[in-house]
């Protein structure tokens, strides 16, 4: 019982982690990321090549797979993403360019994954010992990825809402329009958004990696699930996404521990269809 | 062109296409079928996510249903029966989906659809392992490529009629105005979530015959052959490419979409996704409305 709530936190904490990206980047640049699992995956992949071709540890892994994860989605958002939003008369038509576009990467990601590492279940053993936590035994690795989870996303919410950077990201979430009225400059603010975001799912595959296998075409349940635990937490709420991500991870393993772990993804969709239904505009989301 | 004569044209090019493989080779009556399976699947795609917006990415969803369908039940049932049963599937399939989102906005819908080919592809192979204890379904229906090809023309034909008679009804211009602006068409006096419901159901069910009907082409079926999500993607692409909000659209996109997928998947295996991603980035860049709106507007231009 015990073993399964820990594990449930440790999957849930990483998925509040990347929802966090997802939802940064879906409230302020208002782009919506059908790629973002696909860039998890690809920092898991790269992860395991310092790790077995260049003895790197995941730690210091972040180090550089973070920083590289900001850049790439700079970039991306500068060359691709930018053009459409220049080019959009509202909201509504960079919403579906947005999702148009980021399917079709999602299918490159995805290709240059499959060329380069094939198609098959890919892990690495690290920190793979057992540690005693209130009489159960739960792996090091797991207890590693929810402090990392933890730390970084607790370091998040603090910027977002302690510091004058984080409130110009939060002002260009909650009035786009008018932001720029006080000499905010929102195109800077939704290219930051985009790049945190790739940064967050960068640090989210580094910290999968350590515990769970990958596939090169396991990107979009990864996406489904932190667009779940966005739309559960409410479009653009952290405090949301943090805690709709623990409830899915703790759900998860609950059923794959209990009921059967072929039906994880349905629970994940009844939860999802269930709160639809009662609460559309998510737990924290405003009416 | 008016319409008797754009009838009689279309009711040549048809018969003729029905006649083609009488002459052709087998490789190119395969190659007609699963150009025609696509000009299907565009279509009925473009009947609802074109003139609405709301994209769907859940097409392999349906037509895998489709084609799964048929492989359990091709041994218990007469084949009419069994795409009857496939339709009807579909289309509960696709009530439970629009019911559930399509009364919230857009994205959830978006949302819904992209994971919904992965939900039904565990759920199914789970069932299959724990319930039936059979993976993998053979289908055996005396059918040649010519016969599905023709079925597949048929349908194709009556896709595109629907679309055609819906872009003409009052359905048709209530679609347009909720396109246009959700909210003005409410107030107009649309009922918003009815209209979408039964266009999202019409298309679902057309795409899910697609896959029935095609499913006798793979002999053996398991469920990570027909939830391929390549072709959710090629439906998508090919809609906008011919321009999803016209009746001719998905057809022109499809016709030279295919042919150049067939070529790629030979040439490149190995690279086959990637080429088809940059491709639809430089579709929704270069051609966002698609190639007739394009044409039309440089027309236009010419004119001015």
């Amino acid at each position: 019982m015990l073993e399964h709530v820990v594990n449930g936190l440790v999957l849930g904490g990483t998925y509040a982690l990347v929802a966090m990206g997802l939802t940064i980047q879906y409230g302020i640049a208002r782009i919506m990321n059908l790629s973002f699992g696909d860039t998890i995956i690809a920092a898991c992949f790269a992860t395991y090549l310092l790790f077995s071709a260049l003895q790197i540890g995941p730690i210091l892994a972040l180090l550089i797979l973070v920083p590289a994860g900001y850049g790439l989605s700079l970039l991306v958002y500068r060359v691709i993403m930018k053009p459409l939003v220049d080019r959009a008369p509202d909201e509504g038509a960079l919403e579906v360019d947005s999702i148009l576009v980021t399917f079709g990467l999602l299918f490159v990601i995805q290709g240059v994954l499959l060329t380069i590492f094939g198609g098959g279940y890919t892990s690495y053993s690290f920190m793979n010992t057992a540690v005693d936590v209130l009489g159960t035994a739960v792996a090091a690795n797991r207890l590693l990825a929810l402090g990392l989870s933890l730390v970084i996303g607790a370091a998040l919410v603090i910027v977002l809402f302690r510091t004058r950077w984080g409130m110009v990201l939060r002002d260009v979430a909650l009035a786009p329009d008018s932001a720029p009225l006080f000499g905010i400059d929102t195109d800077r603010a939704a290219r930051r958004a985009f790049a945190i975001g790739g940064a967050l799912a960068a640090t989210g595959g580094v910290v999968l990696s350590m515990f769970q296998t990958f596939t090169a075409t396991g990107g979009v349940v990864f996406t489904m699930k932190a667009l779940i635990v966005v739309i559960l937490g409410g479009k653009g709420s952290v405090p949301g996404a943090i805690v709709a991500g623990l409830l899915l991870g703790l759900v998860e393993t609950f059923v794959a521990a209990y009921v059967d772990p072929g039906l994880t993804l349905a629970a994940v969709y009844t939860v999802f269809l269930a709160l639809l239904l009662v609460r559309p505009n998510g737990i924290f989301g405003k009416a | 062109m008016r319409t008797p004569y754009a009838f009689a044209l279309a009711a040549a090019v048809l018969a003729a296409l029905a006649a083609a493989p009488l002459f052709l080779p087998d490789y190119w009556t395969g190659v007609l079928l699963g150009m025609t399976g696509y000009v299907a699947l565009a279509t009925a795609w473009a009947l609802f996510s074109g003139p609405t917006r709301y994209v769907s990415l859940a097409t392999v969803a349906f037509f895998g249903v489709g084609a799964y369908t048929v492989a359990v039940l091709n041994e218990a049932l007469p084949y009419p029966l069994v795409l009857l049963c496939a339709g009807a599937i579909g289309a509960v399939m696709a009530l439970v989906v629009g019911l559930s989102t399509l009364r919230l906005a857009g994205v959830y819908f978006v949302i819904f659809t992209f994971g919904l080919a992965e939900l039904v592809r565990q759920t199914v192979s789970w069932w299959e392992v724990n319930v039936t204890y059979t993976m993998g379904r053979y289908v055996f229906l005396p059918f040649e490529g010519r016969h599905i090809y023709w079925q597949l023309l048929a349908l194709a034909a009556v896709t595109l009629l629907i679309s055609w008679g819906i872009g003409r009804s009052r359905i048709g211009l209530a679609l347009r105005a909720i396109g246009d602006d959700e909210t003005v068409a409410a107030h107009a006096g649309i009922d918003v979530t009815r209209i979408k419901l039964l266009l999202f159901v019409i298309s679902a069910t057309l795409i899910t015959l697609v896959g029935a009907i095609q499913a006798p082409r793979w002999t053996y079926i398991e469920p990570s052959i027909v939830f391929n999500p390549t072709v959710s993607f090629m439906t998508l692409i090919m809609a906008l490419l011919g321009g999803a909000m016209r009746l001719w659209g998905p057809l022109v996109g499809a016709i030279p979409l295919f042919l150049l997928f067939e070529w790629l998947s030979v040439s490149f295996p190995d690279h086959f996704s990637i080429m088809l991603g940059l491709l639809f980035i430089l579709i929704v860049f270069v051609m966002p409305n698609g190639v007739l709106a394009r044409i039309e507007t440089l027309r236009k231009g010419g004119r001015a």
